[in-house]
């Protein structure tokens, strides 16, 4: 019982999982879908990782966050014309100006909760999109920043051209990965412990002697930074930056992802989420222009009778199979978000 | 010099005066209890002491230090712990971890992001200590949320003794329970007395009176009378308080 309780680095679920990333571009063409998608759901799989840090893990409802990701996609682009066109220079730019802006944001919402903190990130949010739309000599407005380019990644002698889209989806798998890692083990720290329990009971958590507010504005600055370094990835997957990603409605899509795929039981709803999302838009989207009504139908659904998402589900079959004695689980590749 | 002491205490909401001039004072290794009938303010009392509430006037005084006034989590670090009358845990951690991460030892690498959380064998054990002295050694992984109420209210205690206070105050610990809950929740206290100072709130005077060495009355937002068990039960204001019939 006193036996250690160490959380491994990585899991064979992960590690089963990247694999099968690893491969999409084998296939991905030929089941009629297409390169980019997968620079898509992986970049938003980052996304909605990091999102609920702040949403699943620190139980704060931020309907803003669009403004990070895109803060980052923006600040990608602006160090490419401006600063230096390197590729790590312009991703620790993303990087920083998004948990710059993250830092703001909590030096006024952190004593918030619910409802509150809610409707603060929503301000926020609004706030940092129209300056978006406004700035039209830096961001250029509703038009974009135009010609963002895909840098190379240059990694001490060697360097990758990542101008095809095969090339962008392995280097973003490879900042997934690493985002995943590292997202992982903030959540299995004493730091990402104390966030989880500052979640179930903030009263408590003050009374036995944390100063939650610090610790809930260091979550929303790791979140918005990394969804940031999320957005920087964006402007080069579109070669541009646009401010509709900044919008209210787009910051409703990663709360939507997020919450499909189950962000609120389990540490990779959201990426299931953002699959989910993505595969719903271009195979509903086919068929019908109006895919966001079934989708947004499917996510009601969801919410009223399940709502721990698509990984919820998986979860409580997987426990009825063992409970009714079947076949011994497989290690589950979906980790519960403990 | 007391451990622990609050002196002229005032306090309004509004236009009603919830404290007013009230002074005590905790002895170390002693058990105080504060008695009183609902809504004398005896839990808003706590509520101060413990930083949850800025007092209008007057001073808390802990080790002879001004805490008047500091935040609840400067309070607890200082080695002031305390439970709640409606019950506050980590519902969705086991048993383990809602200790596990009250301890001292976690909360001084809260600010790391990486490392493992409960990976240290000394950490581990000391929860465990904590676990088997509020009975609880045998649910470790069991989620808080589905401990019977009796054990919950074990668990509150436990959460409390995480902190490695100096000072406990426990509200109403017998809120809820069953004369057997009542009696095992006796004896945890017994256990506990002596190692610690411990202040308790209580409706309950039998379960008071076999545990204090010392109990304060508050009515009306004021201290109407303090001593010994045996001295109070020979005042007649105290059985008339407790029941009520003081108005």
């Amino acid at each position: 019982m006193a036996a250690s309780r160490k959380v491994p680095t990585f899991t064979a679920g992960m590690l089963v999982c990247w694999l099968l990333f690893a491969t999409v571009p084998l296939w991905i063409g030929r089941i009629g879908l297409y390169q980019y998608l997968g620079i898509e759901i992986l970049i938003f799989a980052i996304y909605a990782l990091a999102f609920n840090l702040v949403l699943g893990h620190a139980g704060l409802p931020s309907f803003g966050h669009g403004a990070f990701f895109g803060l980052g996609a923006y600040a990608f682009g602006l160090a490419q014309f401006n600063l230096l066109p390197n590729l790590w220079v312009c991703l620790a730019v993303a990087v920083l100006s998004a948990g710059l802006a993250g830092a703001l944001v909590a030096l006024f919402i952190s004593h918030r909760r619910g409802i509150y903190y809610a409707l603060m990130t929503i301000a926020f949010g609004q706030v940092f999109w129209f300056i978006a739309i406004k700035a039209h000599s830096i961001t250029g407005g509703e038009d974009g920043l135009l010609k963002i380019e895909r840098l190379p990644v240059t990694l001490g002698i060697a360097t990758f051209e990542i101008k095809e889209h095969v090339g962008l989806y392995y280097f973003v798998l490879a900042i997934f990965i690493a985002v995943s890692l590292l997202l992982w083990r903030i959540v299995h720290s004493p730091f990402g412990r104390v966030v989880k329990a500052i979640k179930q009971n903030e009263t408590r958590a003050r009374f036995v002697g944390y100063d939650v507010w610090r610790y809930k504005a260091a979550v929303l600055v790791i979140s918005a930074a990394l969804s940031g370094l999320a957005g920087g990835l964006f402007s080069m997957a579109q070669a541009s930056a646009f401010p509709d990603v900044m919008s209210l409605h787009y910051s409703g899509y990663v709360v939507m992802m997020t919450l499909v795929g189950g962000g609120l039981v389990s540490f990779w709803g959201p990426v299931v989420g953002a699959i989910a999302f993505f595969l719903a838009r271009d195979v509903i989207g086919a068929l019908t222009t109006g895919w966001m009504l079934w989708f947004g139908l499917f996510f009601v659904t969801l919410v009223l009778f399940k709502p721990e998402g698509i990984a919820g589900m998986f979860a409580s079959a997987a426990n009825r199979q063992s409970k009714s004695g079947g076949p011994a689980s497989l290690p589950n590749p979906q980790p519960q978000a403990r | 010099m007391a451990l622990f002491e609050a002196r002229e205490l005032h306090l309004r909401f509004g236009d009603r005066v919830v404290l007013e001039n009230v002074s005590l004072s905790f002895e170390a290794g002693r058990l105080s209890g504060i008695m009183g009938p609902n809504g004398a303010g005896k839990t808003t009392c706590f509520n101060v002491l413990t930083g949850r509430y800025r007092p209008d006037r007057g001073r808390v005084v802990l080790e002879g230090r001004d805490i008047t006034g500091r935040s609840p989590q400067e309070i607890a670090r200082l080695g002031v712990a305390r439970s709640f009358q409606l019950m506050t845990l980590f519902d969705e951690f086991s048993v383990f971890e809602n200790i596990a991460v009250a301890v001292p030892a976690t909360r001084r690498r809260g600010h790391d992001p990486i490392g493992q959380a409960y990976a240290d064998p000394v950490l581990i054990r000391d929860v465990h200590e904590i676990l088997e002295s509020v009975g609880l050694a045998d649910r470790t992984d069991r989620p808080a949320k589905e401990l019977p109420y009796g054990a919950r209210r074990a668990l509150e205690i436990g959460v409390a003794l995480a902190c490695k206070p100096k000072l406990l105050f426990l509200d109403e610990p017998t809120a809820g329970l069953g004369s057997d809950g009542r009696a095992r929740l006796a004896d945890l206290v017994r256990k506990l007395k002596g190692d610690l100072t411990i202040v308790i709130i209580e409706h309950d005077m039998e379960f008071l009176f076999s545990l204090a060495d010392e109990i304060s009355v508050i009515h009306w937002g004021q201290v109407i009378a303090r001593g010994t068990p045996a001295e109070l039960k020979a005042n007649p204001w105290v059985e008339a308080s407790n029941l009520g019939r003081l108005n």
